[in-house]
């Protein structure tokens, strides 16, 4: 799976992309972030609170619920600011 | 059309090729968006916007379509800066044009609202006080509500 990180969350993270290989039984969006959140203090921080993170899917924006599989892209971003 | 990219745009050279031989079109309407020099009380020497290519040219070609099934314009145009821009600087340039004003001037609207909630642009301010990511305004939700069906 491919993950994207963009803005603050890139900036704490500290890497803006990355290939893993999900466990098995991580099958939804909401799966993947708390997967994430225990990879270490960086990542918590980051996804700390949830109301502020937006993820899309193969670029497309989805809810928390939103199916994941291997050979997904999945991007994590801030509320977006553009315009 | 959707354009994402660094370099400044023509205002009216993009109209020109917009609109060129189209003598249908009777309104043209044109929203540019540009770089404030504060936000607040703090004063902003530049901003550097970043996107997610990829997803910002298809989430734009969505919003496109939208207006398109909305209103029956005859030619539309979304130009999306990215990168460090400093104030005064052109950020955005959205262009519809319509056969009357009336659906130039609502679909514009609309174009600006959905991008501001909907194209995947992250501003970083440059402040007095060090870099300052901007976060999302609960008005400009508010404002891209009026337009759901």
């Amino acid at each position: 799976m491919k993950l994207l990180y963009f803005a603050w969350l890139r900036a704490k993270i500290g890497t803006a992309e990355e290939t893993v290989d999900v466990p098995a039984g991580i099958t939804t969006v909401g799966h993947l972030l708390e997967w994430l959140k225990a990879r270490g203090p960086r990542f918590a921080d980051a996804l700390q609170d949830a109301s502020v993170v937006r993820v899309a899917v193969n670029q497309d924006y989805v809810p928390w619920d939103h199916p994941v599989q291997p050979g997904d892209e999945v991007a994590l971003f801030p509320p977006v600011t553009g315009g | 059309m959707i354009r994402v990219q660094r370099d400044d745009f023509d205002v009216g050279a993009e109209i020109a090729r917009l609109t060129k031989g189209r003598h249908e079109i009777g309104g043209i309407v044109t929203f540019v968006g540009v770089v404030r020099d504060a936000a607040g009380a703090d004063r902003i020497g530049a901003m550097t916007l970043e996107h997610y290519p990829g997803m910002t040219e298809k989430q734009l070609g969505e919003i496109e379509a939208d207006a398109r099934r909305r209103w029956k314009l005859e030619a539309l145009l979304i130009v999306h800066r990215y990168g460090r821009l400093e104030p005064g600087e052109r950020i955005v340039l959205v262009v519809t044009a319509a056969a009357h004003r009336q659906a130039a001037f609502e679909a514009c609207e609309f174009l600006v609202d959905w991008l501001k909630t909907k194209a995947p642009f992250w501003k970083l301010e440059e402040t007095d006080t060090g870099p300052r990511w901007v976060e999302a305004q609960s008005g400009d939700d508010e404002a891209a509500k009026r337009w759901v069906e």
